[in-house]
């Protein structure tokens, strides 16, 4: 990725600033249509969610209490893994966003629920939900952007320590409830004495809390209460939560960091219209092609760049406006960024890997390897994986 | 010396409490066990909606078996009732019309669909039995003293017949004299008509039922005519406000207001105007703010420690509980209203008073 700003080819430079205003008029248009058709079958579809997801997990557990079987061992992870994506996926992230508070039930609310992760979920919220999705790969704002270990775009300056990234990139992946609380906490600037130190420790206090309760349910209560199946239980709760890291991790990278994503300068989103946020949110994210367990294993984000439009609207909803919001990409003539997982996940990690170097490292060294990054070779290539993805649509 | 079978009993209780809340974390216990028994003791109190009773056509009776917490109402009382009308989740109180022994410990609440009345309609039409209710325990002071008066006079009209009706199945056999005047439109639209009609008929109550399409309103004469014993009565009245509104001032002109009792049902009217006092309870700061200003610039510029977030809607960082009153979506214009109790949350960052409201921050 380049910054848009800075490319020799602008993507957007077809569009008249009447063009952003009514490309905004329009979307807030189907916005409004949306929310207004939300109703009692999207309710009963969370709560449907959520009561399986709870009745997976309770079945899972009671099998592994026997887990030294190695069939309810299969089993019993299989479905606690299952049951871990879809309550941090499809049911916390989304509940969190508050795509649920219309309902006014409660239990199940932006603003008290919490969730089977590390960081606590006022914390979760207050990095994701404000930093992230208002400053959407905004380079120098938007911490999403390689998460401050990795560098996933030319224009984040290079320096020795991305050569490690891609061992980075999948440490984070295997860890990463505990990546996203260190995130949360804001650990990098907290190293550059940057942060509040008073917050930062009552804000450690509340990680460590939650990362203890989590810790004592799936490493010793529900191993001691499986009696001499303990240790296999044990097993099977490490592969569960390591299963759920690794796929989330995929999914939240499918989201930003494949090629054919815009990122955008720090300053020019100063004054932004509402239009303008709406054109950065269409470019600055890419969806996931699939069916629907597909889409309800990444709790929707598989429809990221609509998520990104409208964080609040149900997920279930998703679906059900994309081709709208893929027809106004084509009529306005922007890239609606998308792919089946292993294709935008490979993307994504080709990032890494080619960004852990400089810039220009492999024209310095003069090598005519096919993967050099030379800008222009990199331009075209990108260019060709862009006209073919509209057409399948 | 040894402790004592409670003590121990009760660490031990206490011990496996803790266990299953480790268990069950970040959720707590109730969220699993709810999932099988939601109406079980300890839970938070619903109930369950066993039949739906026409009563007239635009109205019905719930048959509801609430959860094992359901403490026994006073007759006359009424339930704030929690029911999700197009997923959201809607509060309303209504009477509670049965006796204390009813049936399979079931109450009942008999609602009366009113134009436009998002919940009774619900309720009246289309309710469909086995749904899940939230309940509150049964509150209110339009009840019957300990010991009833030997005179007793209900004015009742439209579903301000309810909350009398539950006073009589529960103790009109204990009532000496009883005289009931119930006005409805028609004589179709009198609620519990059957019912009043055969009490009248055994001689428990003497019955003044007007049809006020044909005979018009009843006024503070005709009662006067209808009752001439007024004076010597003890009085419960319910129904609309005008009704309220006269017989209270009659009763004062009369030298009787402590010998009325009334209950009033009246449906939350809200001022949507543009802009309006918004007063933020916890910080006893109040300021007026116009249509067009978020509650959260409004509160901010009063030097109300808000919280905030993305102030553009979608974060939900500034969502507060309204206690009570009206605010405006900024963009789209919808109007959220809240009564006390509510509690509705709304995102201050998008919301605009919409007339006189108080912000629980």
């Amino acid at each position: 990725m380049t910054a848009l700003q800075k490319k020799a080819h602008n993507p957007i430079a077809h569009l008249t600033e009447q063009d952003v205003t009514d490309l905004g008029l329009e979307l807030d248009a189907l916005r409004e249509q949306i929310i207004a058709s939300r109703g009692a079958s999207d309710a009963a579809y969370i709560r449907k969610v959520i009561t399986f997801q709870r009745r997976l997990e309770l079945v899972s557990r009671g099998i592994l209490l026997f887990s030294l079987f190695p069939p309810a061992w299969i089993a019993g992870t299989t479905g606690l893994s299952i049951s871990k994506i879809l309550e941090n996926m499809e049911i916390g992230h989304n509940v969190m966003h508050g795509q649920w508070d219309w309902m006014r039930d409660p239990k199940i609310h932006s603003t008290s629920w919490e969730w089977d992760l590390a960081s606590p979920s006022a914390m979760w919220k207050h990095s994701h939900n404000q930093i992230h999705h208002t400053f959407t790969n905004v380079l120098g704002r938007d911490n999403d952007l390689g998460y401050g270990i990795m560098r996933v775009d030319e224009d984040q300056r290079w320096s020795p320590f991305f050569l490690g990234q891609p061992l980075w990139n999948f440490l984070n992946a295997c860890l990463f409830e505990y990546g996203i609380a260190a995130y949360d906490l804001e650990i990098g600037k907290v190293l550059k004495g940057r942060k509040d130190k008073a917050l930062f420790r009552t804000e450690l206090k509340a990680v460590w809390a939650k990362v203890k309760r989590q810790a004592t349910r799936d490493y010793i209560v529900h191993p001691l209460l499986s009696g001499p199946s303990a240790l296999s239980t044990l097993a099977a709760n490490v592969t569960a939560n390591l299963v759920r890291n690794l796929w989330t991790h995929s999914v939240i990278m499918c989201g930003h960091f494949p090629s054919g994503i815009e990122t955008f300068t720090k300053h020019s989103i100063d004054g932004e219209t509402r239009g303008e946020w709406y054109l950065r949110q269409m470019l600055g994210a890419g969806n996931i092609s699939g069916g629907p367990s597909t889409h309800m294993l990444t709790g929707n984000l598989s429809f990221q760049i609509e998520h990104h439009l409208y964080p609040d609207m149900p997920s279930n909803k998703y679906a059900e406006i994309a081709p709208q919001v893929q027809a106004l990409f084509e009529r306005y003539g922007l890239t609606y960024t998308t792919g089946p997982l292993l294709k935008q996940l490979g993307s994504a990690w080709a990032q890494v890997v080619r960004l852990s170097l400089p810039n220009d490292f492999f024209a310095h060294a003069g090598s005519a390897v096919a993967t050099a990054p030379t800008t222009l070779v990199r331009k075209m290539t990108r260019g060709e994986q862009r006209s073919e993805l509209p057409a399948a649509a | 010396m040894s402790p004592s079978a409670p003590a121990v009993l009760g660490r031990l209780r206490a011990r496996t409490l803790r266990l299953a809340e480790l268990v069950a974390t970040p959720l707590v216990p109730a969220d699993y066990i709810d999932l099988f028994d939601p109406l079980r003791s300890g839970a938070d109190l619903r109930g369950r909606l066993v039949a739906v009773r026409p009563e007239t056509r635009d109205s019905a009776t719930l048959v509801i078996r609430p959860g094992r917490g359901w403490l026994p109402h006073v007759p006359g009382q009424y339930v704030r009732i929690g029911v999700d009308v197009d997923g959201v989740r809607l509060w309303r109180a209504y009477s509670v019309t049965s006796p204390l022994d009813e049936p399979g410990g079931h109450i009942t609440v008999t609602v009366k669909a009113i134009p436009g009345g998002v919940v009774s309609n619900h309720l009246v039409h289309h309710a469909r039995p086995g749904t899940v209710l939230q309940l509150d325990q049964a509150t209110g002071e339009f009840v019957l003293p300990t010991t009833a008066p030997t005179k007793i006079l209900f004015i009742t009209a439209g579903s301000g017949i309810t909350p009398v009706m539950g006073m009589l199945r529960n103790a009109v056999h204990e009532l000496d004299d009883v005289v009931l005047v119930h006005s409805a439109p028609t004589e179709a639209d009198v609620i519990f008509r059957r019912e009043i009609r055969a009490l009248a008929a055994t001689g428990r109550i003497r019955l003044v039922e007007k049809h006020t399409d044909r005979d018009g309103m009843v006024d503070v004469d005709e009662l006067a005519r209808l009752v001439p014993d007024l004076a010597e009565r003890e009085s419960w009245a319910c129904g609309p406000t005008g009704m309220l509104d006269v017989l209270e001032q009659h009763f004062a002109d009369q030298g009787l207001a402590d010998r009325l009792h009334t209950e009033r049902f009246r449906p939350a009217v809200f001022v949507t105007g543009e802009g309006g006092t918004v007063t933020f309870d916890r910080t006893d700061t109040t300021v007026e703010a116009d249509g067009a200003t978020p509650i959260l610039d409004a509160g901010e510029a009063a030097g109300v420690l808000m919280p905030s977030g993305c102030r553009m809607g979608i974060c939900f960082g500034c969502v507060v509980p309204l206690r009570s009153g009206a605010v405006r979506d900024l963009r789209d214009g919808a109007v959220t209203t809240a009564a006390e109790g509510d509690g509705v949350l709304v995102q201050t960052c998008i919301s605009a008073a919409a007339g006189p409201c108080h912000i629980d921050v």
